[in-house]
């Protein structure tokens, strides 16, 4: 790889992560303090800017400014590389996921791996031993419980979010993100096979199990982020912040970034996998992968993905105001037994119907 | 398929950028965050306005270490049925059928697995 295909990854990079991902972070939890006050009857910030749009700036600037306390009980060293491991592992797993078709000729992935999935899950699950340490470096009874808990909750749903995947990799034959997109952009989406080849009966059948493992995926992925129904690592009313209470300033910003870029990255992934990613529905534009596209269509692409990922964001928002908290035993009997379950009699469902419908 | 090593150099520039904001912005807030002086409550650990008792790590239910276990165990079927979950495709095109009671020979050794530790109540986390 030569230095300009590197400076070309580097534009790539510093452009995804800083230019979009990280203004999407802050205006999701715009988003969800406007939408959680318009669900409970309430205004919400307003107050920074029109509508409170510039609130994001402002939080960060005072996350920034304000005291960066560590106290003296805390293991110092673990207490400060718990945040950084939270959020790392967060963003890196963008590098694998196709957010673009193509612009000038250059692939909109930083990454064009042929393992996608496996490395999203393998960089996703490093971000438990940031939690787990900032439980354990906090040296104090609420952290601990809640990074234990937390721990346990993310490594239970693990199994069922690998699981949810394998009907997809089934019916797609494929790891490679890329194309995993382009196939559905001329085959039809695995939700919607309403044109191309899936709009057929065998497509049509396959959409049983393919609604099921959305649907396990997405419950799944909840669990993973630490979203509402699942929020028990830091609900409120049993361990105060869970195994951020000992956490201040810029060290908790990077918790609270780390958890919405991971929500924003699943909820690319749910897209790439079960709506067709950057594609258009009934094949407009679509793109096999082969002829080089005018730059207009990979701009549209670009917007078709991040668009569908922005009301992925406000589902998660939605849910989050609308749904009471588990118990802690209800959570992990869910995680464990049942969707882990229904996830492995999926697969056999899945291969039936490939081996027995032509 | 052409999967050589380069591809992953994107991948290795993106961890330096992610753990080099991480720095930055770590000490950006030491260096530019206010300071005001500590004294012994506030460098106590927080336990709801009350003085802590005991100690900061208390023990927990050895039910997480099951977990912690099986999660291992389920991980790995995960990631062994990835590349057969790959290839299936081409093998029911091409009428290979043994290719699918080999899976479920795989999964079902793992399911006893499962419905031994379910038996034992190594998930159940309601009792007593």
């Amino acid at each position: 790889m030569d230095f300009i295909a590197l400076a070309i990854s580097a534009v790539k990079i510093v452009g995804l992560v800083f230019l979009v991902i990280m203004p999407m972070v802050a205006y999701a939890v715009w988003a969800e303090r406007r939408v959680s006050a318009l669900i409970q009857d309430r205004v919400g910030p307003n107050r920074v800017g029109f509508q409170g749009l510039l609130q994001p700036v402002a939080d960060g600037l005072k996350f920034i400014l304000k005291e960066d306390f560590t106290p003296k009980n805390v293991r110092t060293g673990y207490y400060w590389l718990a945040p950084a491991l939270t959020m790392v592992p967060a963003l890196l797993t963008c590098a694998v996921l196709p957010f673009g078709s193509q612009l000038f000729g250059e692939p909109m992935v930083i990454a064009n791996l042929n393992a996608g999935p496996l490395f999203i899950f393998a960089i996703a699950s490093l971000s438990v031993y940031g939690i787990v340490l900032a439980g354990w470096a906090s040296n104090s009874k609420y952290p601990f419980l809640g990074g234990v808990r937390s721990t346990s909750q993310m490594i239970s749903y693990e199994i069922s979010l690998g699981l949810s995947i394998i009907p997809v990799l089934m019916i797609l034959g494929d790891l490679n993100l890329g194309r995993m997109v382009q196939d559905q952009s001329v085959n039809g989406w695995l939700m919607l096979p309403l044109w191309g080849d899936r709009f057929s009966l065998k497509g049509l059948l396959l959409l049983v199990p393919v609604v099921i493992s959305f649907v396990v995926f997405t419950v799944s992925m909840f669990a993973e982020t630490n979203r509402l129904p699942f929020d028990l690592p830091e609900c409120e009313t049993e361990l105060v912040a869970g195994y951020h209470t000992e956490y201040s300033s810029m060290k908790f910003a990077l918790f609270f970034l780390g958890e919405y870029a991971a929500m924003i990255i699943g909820s690319g992934l749910a897209v790439t996998l079960f709506f067709g990613g950057w594609s258009l529905p009934f094949g407009w534009l679509s793109w096999d992968g082969k002829a080089d596209l005018p730059w207009w269509q990979g701009l549209i692409h670009m917007a078709t993905f991040f668009g569908k990922v922005v009301v992925f964001i406000l589902f998660f928002i939605w849910v989050r105001w609308s749904l009471p908290r588990f118990r802690f035993d209800q959570l992990m009997r869910l995680g464990l037994v049942f969707f882990f379950e229904i996830a492995v009699i999926n697969i056999i469902l899945t291969a039936g119907i490939m081996m027995l419908v032509k | 398929m052409n999967e050589s090593l380069d591809n992953y150099l994107p991948v290795l520039l993106q961890i330096l950028i992610a753990a080099g904001f991480a720095v930055a912005t770590l000490i950006a807030s030491a260096l530019l965050g206010k300071r005001a002086r500590r004294n012994e409550m506030k460098d106590s650990a927080y336990e709801c306005g009350m003085l802590p008792i005991g100690e900061g790590q208390s023990r927990f239910s050895v039910k997480f270490y099951l977990v912690a276990m099986l999660f291992v165990l389920f991980d790995i079927e995960v990631v062994f049925l990835v590349p057969w979950a790959v290839v299936f495709k081409e093998a029911v095109a091409s009428g290979a059928t043994q290719f699918f009671y080999g899976m479920l020979g795989f999964v079902g050794v793992l399911f006893l697995a499962y419905l031994y530790a379910l038996n034992k109540g190594a998930l159940n986390w309601k009792e007593s």
